[in-house]
């Protein structure tokens, strides 16, 4: 039987009982974007501060399913001080984390607390909650207007 | 047509609603889901097939299959027979008067979408209104946003009050001089309300406007007599009531048929074509163009066939059980609201949890085996009128048993305990 606690890690339970920067809306914050997954109804609207190439603050506000929320928690929690390049890249990560069928060894480093959200892959239906921030995320650095849906 | 044999022994199956022997019916609950017998308690989104309907769709694929109304030949007799055949049921199982007034149809959204636009739109005039409830699925209501923003006309909308009932007072108010169509869903899919129709159409009657009834949800549950209810439109889908996914009905009053524009161009539809026009074929093959879904309307007549032998009151009565049931067990998990108390209710239980998000219930109930759905159910207004994004259902069906219900609340009880640790 596939184990629950696996998806439902203590710290996943924590942030989504505690969400980090949420609900929060940071100070000159110059990035944002609105997703949403229609199917869930999950929302999520993530802010960013922006400069020099380094994101300085992140938060976020919505509502959403216990992994789309931790999963937003802590990737706000990752972003901070993070160069935008690296973001990118974390985002890459992150997406090859839940959606590759064979991880070829170790996951990436640079994941850190975010291997948390290894358990999602298990649970194909719910892999689009874990990764709906991050998209979201990713459209806002790049100034989409645009509400993303991970549909 | 085979006779199944089922119906030679109906009047005995008729006093005792036995669930248990039901369930050999239906082969697909005889499996296990990640090591659990399968509960299926998502009946409202989709229902299982009796073999007898798996059976009628496979015989008709291996032995008669042709096109309906145009071949000579016998295999195209004996098609055509059992798609009439079916049809025939149908006008039966809902007591239409007559066959013909009984259109084939993929489902309610298309039969919704063809009174949208073959009744009202070319009746419509910009400032007339459409009136429909705060708990219709999102198939009631789009039809009629895209045919007034064709037409100038206005969606109004009926209010309910928090146990999920229409406010009826604020219906008759409603109920104005530009209302030109009056749409319910008869059994809402998202809080179980059974609505009073009957008072419904006779208050629009009276008032000389005609109402759409959507039975997606009422006719597996509730016997319905459109003759009684008096309901010029009445849409139901097939895959709700154990008949095959892509048939659907609508029924309509002959003299609104007659009156209405065909939905579709098409073969089938029409009895004469030149260059310069066309002549209509009659209803309801004017409503039918294109090759229909044959093997689907045979099945579907075959699906009611069997649901009709254990007598639709019966039925009613077994699944209210199932549904008390559940409603009490529930009330003694902490942090659980129900969504959805009407006084009228039937067959479906919507629920929220303190901290633990419908989702992560659906997720964690599949675990054990257990099939619901999680989130709005096409019903997103419903969702912003009690301030939440979406609920888990559990739907009731004619196989599901006690057990599914025990095994349900042992589901809810575990996922309190996962969230709460
Ligand atoms: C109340 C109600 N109306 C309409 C529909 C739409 O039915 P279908 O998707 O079969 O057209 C549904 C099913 O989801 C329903 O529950």
């Amino acid at each position: 039987m596939t184990d629950l606690r696996e998806l439902y890690e203590e710290v996943i339970l924590d942030h989504n009982r505690n969400p980090r920067n949420y609900p929060k809306i940071p100070l000159g914050h110059n990035c944002e974007a609105h997703g949403f997954n229609p199917l869930c109804g999950d929302e999520f609207r993530i802010y960013l501060t922006v400069e020099d190439g380094i994101i300085q603050d992140a938060g976020f506000e919505g509502a959403g399913c216990a992994i789309s929320t931790a999963s937003a928690s802590l990737m706000t929690e990752a972003l901070k001080g993070m160069e935008v390049g690296r973001a990118e890249a974390l985002f890459a990560e992150v997406h090859r984390l839940l959606t590759e069928e064979e991880q070829a060894g170790e996951p990436s480093e640079m994941l850190g607390k975010l291997t948390v959200l290894t358990g999602v892959k298990e649970y194909p239906m719910r892999v689009k909650c874990a990764t709906l921030a991050w998209h979201t995320m990713h459209a806002a650095l790049h100034q989409r207007e645009k509400t993303i849906c991970t549909e | 047509m085979i006779v199944p044999n089922y119906l030679m022994h109906s009047d005995a199956a008729r006093h005792e609603f036995d669930a248990y022997r039901v369930r050999r019916d239906f082969p697909i609950l005889n499996q296990t889901v990640h090591g659990h017998p399968l509960v299926y308690l998502d009946n409202g989104a989709t229902s299982q097939k009796p073999q007898c309907v798996i059976d009628a769709v496979n015989d008709y694929y291996c032995w008669n299959n042709a096109n309906v109304h145009r071949g000579v030949h016998t295999l195209s007799e004996r098609a055509t027979h059992a798609y009439e055949q079916a049809r025939e049921v149908v006008g039966r199982f809902i007591n239409a008067s007559h066959h013909h007034e009984i259109i084939f149809v993929r489902g309610t959204t298309e039969a919704i979408n063809l009174v949208a636009q073959s009744y009202a739109r070319p009746r419509l005039r910009p400032g007339d209104e459409i009136l429909i409830t705060e708990m219709e699925h999102h198939s009631n209501i789009v039809p009629w946003q895209i045919v007034c923003q064709q037409t100038g006309a206005r969606l109004r909308v009926v209010p309910i009050n928090d146990a999920g009932e229409l406010q009826l007072d604020k219906y008759a108010e409603l109920l104005g001089s530009r209302t030109r169509l009056v749409g319910v869903v008869h059994l809402s899919n998202s809080l179980g309300t059974i609505n009073p129709v009957r008072e419904i159409i006779d208050a629009a009657h009276a008032r000389g406007i005609p109402v759409l009834v959507d039975g997606a949800q009422a006719v597996p549950h509730i016997p319905v007599d459109v003759q009684a209810l008096g309901c010029d439109f009445y849409a139901f889908s097939g895959h709700k009531i154990y008949g095959p996914t892509g048939i659907g009905i609508l029924y309509g009053k002959p003299d609104l048929l007659e009156a209405m524009e065909p939905y579709q161009g098409g073969g089938e539809m029409i009895r004469r074509v030149t260059f310069e026009e066309s002549l209509y074929n009659v209803v309801p093959y004017k409503f039918e163009a294109g090759t229909p879904n044959i093997a689907g309307a045979i099945g579907l007549g075959t699906a009611l066939e069997y649901l009709a032998q254990f007598g639709l009151e019966a039925v009613g009565e077994y699944e209210d059980a199932l549904l008390a049931r559940a409603t009490e067990a529930v009330s003694d998990i902490s942090g659980l609201r129900i969504i959805g108390t009407a006084a009228q209710k039937g067959g479906i239980l919507s629920f929220v949890m303190d901290g633990v998000h419908p989702h992560d219930i659906g997720t964690i109930l599949d675990t054990e085996g257990v099939a619901i759905r999680a989130g709005h159910h096409c019903t997103m207004p419903l969702m912003t009128r009690y301030g939440i994004p979406g609920t888990a259902r559990a739907s009731f069906a004619i196989y599901n048993t006690k057990e599914d219900v025990d095994a349900l609340i042992r589901g809810i009880e575990k996922a309190r305990e996962v969230f709460d640790r």
